[in-house]
């Protein structure tokens, strides 16, 4: 009964999209107030339904209903609850169900607070929500119900997959679909503006609270993902170059640039083409994500083409949508009126160049991406594009971009002058020589290209702190003053000396992760002693255990530092009885921002057990930094120019004077 | 969580041999050639994998192929011609950094054709506007504006348009 009403209630919130994919659009047309504001009933009562209809598997999925089978498949009795609840989204049907839950969200999230929109504005807005919408309830009915029955009902499910048995899976895939799908809300706004025709600077103060939004979501949604990966995967790698990451890092770039590129239209109605046409790309490479990493098609062309129902599906959505909203910018662009001028060296100069280097960045994983696939599909011909194309790559792009972030806050909107900001970041440089000739000094010699990019990642760090100091007038004016001007500075310039600082922070993990990581490979025996790093590890021995629903074998490590003991770890190997599997569980220690891990492999013949033990230098500080940049993001949000929701009497008269 | 799915399938795929990568038995007692060795996993593909290098994975191919490599550097093969023993029997689908040919021609070019083409297309952009100001900004006053800038010049309030 709960299974069909989850079913019905999507097929409802089907129904509804429709209507408010038409009833809306010829609403405006007709300038009918009426007809608009159905949008705004329709959003809401989607919400309501596609909740229900998620909250239904949800509760299939908590009390084991082993006669549908997606719980069947994806579930187990003896499963912890978190495990129940989580394994929702951890299959495909449940995890588009989840895609549409959150579409639905921002949809009701427009509706419910986008009470200071034009009408118009919010109407088309919301009917392009439901086209996309409407194509995914489409494709979930279609050819991914989660909802199906089995005839003869199983007494006991299949578990779920133990690798996602982990509270990585109850945050990670939500925390990246508000991400993905956030950006939903910017292509929305874009096309609106190209259907009607108009388009200024308070669209572009809407846009950026969203776009925002789903970049923070974003940005957290991939570092979790990357440490989920590095602790559970248990060869302590934290990114890969994998499609899949590729899928979600492309939106990540391109929203980066359209945040930037926002920035500009909001402040100088400038780049105004530019920024419709990435809100356009962005939302466009999370469709493609979800084309990459549902159809199949990445684990072989040939996986592809002998089930291909949902992947063609998707890639009817992906053409239509994109090549749709493409044309539309092509034949409405050039009636959008170009805006303020500025010089090449200026704030708008400056976040131009950000933009061209996040989108060749993003533009090379997308090639590096796809490319072995169309290869293999027009010729025939298998190549590989892995990690070492992208670090390659990557590099050259990322070294300019990092010189240059420093600098952008620093120059002036319209006309700047490159050498004031320069003698302004002249303590960021020194500081930078100086972090150089310490870590070379430290290295003794090696790698010189280590030092570097420390220099480099102090440089924007010290930039960030530099432009603070600047703005606060910090070693000019008395303390009390520069205290009661730093309150003052508005929350998005923290914000950014928040997010610029994040990068540079994140590099020095990346640079001290890679280049001064040692490991141990080896086999111990219980009592054996191994040195790393200057910790001592000795096994103390090893344990059977029982789990809820899995057996595991457990290594005591007791690690001492100069003949002081710190801690014991107790990595293990974990065997799920159901379907055979077994997880390697990596135990961490953290010292500071630094790790060590050790993770298990096989037991030896003589009673001995495969080690693998490694010290990550500084290695906490890769994720340290996206959360820094997200902490930015939240700073910038609740800016009072951006608070989402926040109806000022004076920005709804701007945009009622804009619509006339 | 992606990347996890796509690694559990393959745990399943290699019928789940939880052996590491890179075992004790496999390491070189030459420490040199060994951190040869390495490097040069990196950017070997484990061909059953889903985009692992063979450093990283645990099938049983890759560690055939890292005994393989290790073999041929003990041998005394430098890094590129084990690098091309490799390729003439896997093929060029064994290196995750596809080589400079005629059809990864677009791979390699793309990205550095997308820099300086948007760039060179962004200063031509920028200089064509500005002097498209300068020009604008260049234009006589009418005989009109001369008046009331005159009026305010001699400090005598707004200019009233007569």
């Amino acid at each position: 009964m709960i299974a069909e009403a989850g079913h019905y209630a999507l097929v409802l919130a089907l129904g509804l999209a429709l209507i408010q994919s038409f009833v809306p659009i010829l609403g405006a047309r007709w300038g009918d107030a009426a007809l608009m504001n159905v949008a705004r009933s329709t959003a809401l009562a989607q919400l309501l339904f596609v909740a229900s209809s998620f909250a239904a598997l949800v509760i299939l999925h908590v009390t084991s209903d082993f006669s549908v089978v997606n719980v069947y498949e994806n579930s187990h009795s003896l499963k912890p609850l978190i495990y129940k609840i989580t394994g929702v989204w951890g299959n495909h049907e449940g995890s588009m169900l989840l895609w549409v839950l959150i579409l639905a969200l921002f949809g009701g999230l427009v509706a419910a607070f986008g009470n200071n929109l034009p009408l118009r504005l919010r109407a088309h807005v919301l009917s392009v929500q439901a086209w996309i919408a409407g194509a995914f309830y489409l494709f979930i009915l279609i050819t991914s119900n989660p909802f199906l029955r089995i005839a003869n009902p199983p007494i006991e499910g299949r578990d779920l997959n133990p690798v996602l048995q982990d509270v990585g899976l109850a945050v990670h895939p939500p925390m990246l679909y508000l991400g993905y799908v956030g950006f939903s809300i910017s292509f929305s706004f874009a096309i609106a503006a190209l259907l009607e025709g108009r388009i200024d600077a308070a669209w572009a103060r809407w846009v950026r609270p969203w776009t925002l939004m789903a970049w923070i979501f974003l940005t957290l949604g991939i570092a979790m993902g990357s440490y989920w990966a590095y602790y559970e995967l248990g060869w302590g790698g934290w990114w890969f170059w994998d499609p899949v990451e590729n899928a979600s890092l492309m939106p990540w770039l391109a929203g980066t640039a359209l945040l930037h590129s926002a920035l500009v239209m909001e402040k100088r109605n400038a780049l105004k083409v530019w920024t419709i046409l990435l809100s356009i790309l962005t939302f466009s490479l999370s469709l493609l994500g979800t084309f990459l990493v549902r159809s199949g098609v990445l684990t072989s062309v040939h996986a592809f083409a002998t089930d291909p129902r949902r992947g063609v599906f998707i890639l009817l959505i992906l053409c239509v949508f994109i090549g749709g909203s493409l044309s539309l910018f092509a034949s409405r662009a050039s009636s959008l009126k170009q805006g303020g001028l500025f010089a090449p060296i200026s704030r708008e100069g400056a976040l131009v160049l950000n933009n061209l280097f996040l989108t060749t960045a993003c533009a090379t994983v997308f090639i590096g991406t796809l490319y072995p696939l169309a290869l293999e599909v027009l010729t025939g011909d298998k190549i590989s594009v892995g990690a070492p194309f992208f670090n390659l790559t990557f590099a050259p792009l990322f070294v300019p971009l990092m010189v240059a972030i420093p600098f952008g806050p620093m120059l002036p909107w319209k006309r700047g002058d490159l050498l004031g900001a320069a003698q302004r970041l002249l303590a960021a440089g020194i500081a930078a020589l100086v972090a150089i000739a310490i870590a070379w000094a430290w290295a003794r010699g090696g790698s010189a290209l280590a030092p570097l990019a420390i220099g480099l990642a102090i440089f924007v760090i010290a930039g960030a702190i530099s432009d603070l100091v600047e703005r606060t007038g910090l070693l000019r004016n008395p303390l009390a003053i520069s205290f009661r001007r730093a309150r003052g500075l508005p929350r998005s310039t923290w914000g950014t000396a928040f997010a610029h600082a994040g990068i540079g922070v994140a590099l020095i993990g990346i640079v001290c992760e890679t280049t001064w990581n040692s490991e141990y490979i080896g086999t111990m025996k219980p009592n054996d002693v191994t040195k790393l790093a200057g910790y001592e590890l000795k096994l103390d021995g090893l344990s059977q255990r029982q789990g809820p629903n899995y057996r595991e074998m457990v290594a005591s490590f007791t690690v001492s530092l100069d003949g002081k003991k710190l801690s014991v770890m107790t990595p293990s190997k974990r065997n799920f009885t159901t379907r055979g599997a077994s997880t390697t569980e990596a135990a961490l220690l953290t010292r500071g921002v630094s790790q060590l891990y050790i993770s298990l492999g096989d037991v030896t013949a003589d009673g001995g057990i495969t080690a693998r033990i490694y010290h990550k230098p500084l290695v906490l500080l890769i994720w340290f930094g996206p959360v820094l940049m997200a902490f930015g993001g939240v700073l910038s949000l609740s800016d009072r120019r951006l608070r989402v929701g926040a109806p000022k009497p004076a920005r709804a008269l701007r945009g009622l004077q804009a619509a006339e | 969580m992606k990347r996890i799915l796509a690694a559990a399938c393959l745990l399943v795929l290699i019928g789940l041999s939880s052996a590491h990568a890179v075992q004790p038995d496999e390491v070189m007692a030459d420490p040199v050639k060994e951190a040869r060795a390495r490097n040069l996993s990196r950017e070997l593909r484990c061909m059953v994998c889903q985009n692992q290098s063979i450093d990283d994975s645990e099938a049983p191919l890759a560690r055939d192929i890292r005994l393989l490599v290790r073999e041929r550097l003990a041998a005394g093969d430098s890094d590129s011609q084990v690098i091309d023993f490799l390729v003439a029997r896997y093929g060029e689908f064994v290196l995750l950094k596809p080589r400079f040919e005629r059809q990864t021609l677009v791979l390699w070019l793309v990205p550095p054709f997308i820099l300086i083409g948007g760039g060179l297309a962004l200063w031509l952009h920028i200089r064509r506007r500005s002097r498209g100001e300068a020009y604008a900004g260049n234009q006589p006053l009418t005989a009109d504006e001369e008046a009331r800038l005159a009026a305010l010049v001699a400090g005598n309030g707004p200019a009233e348009k007569p």
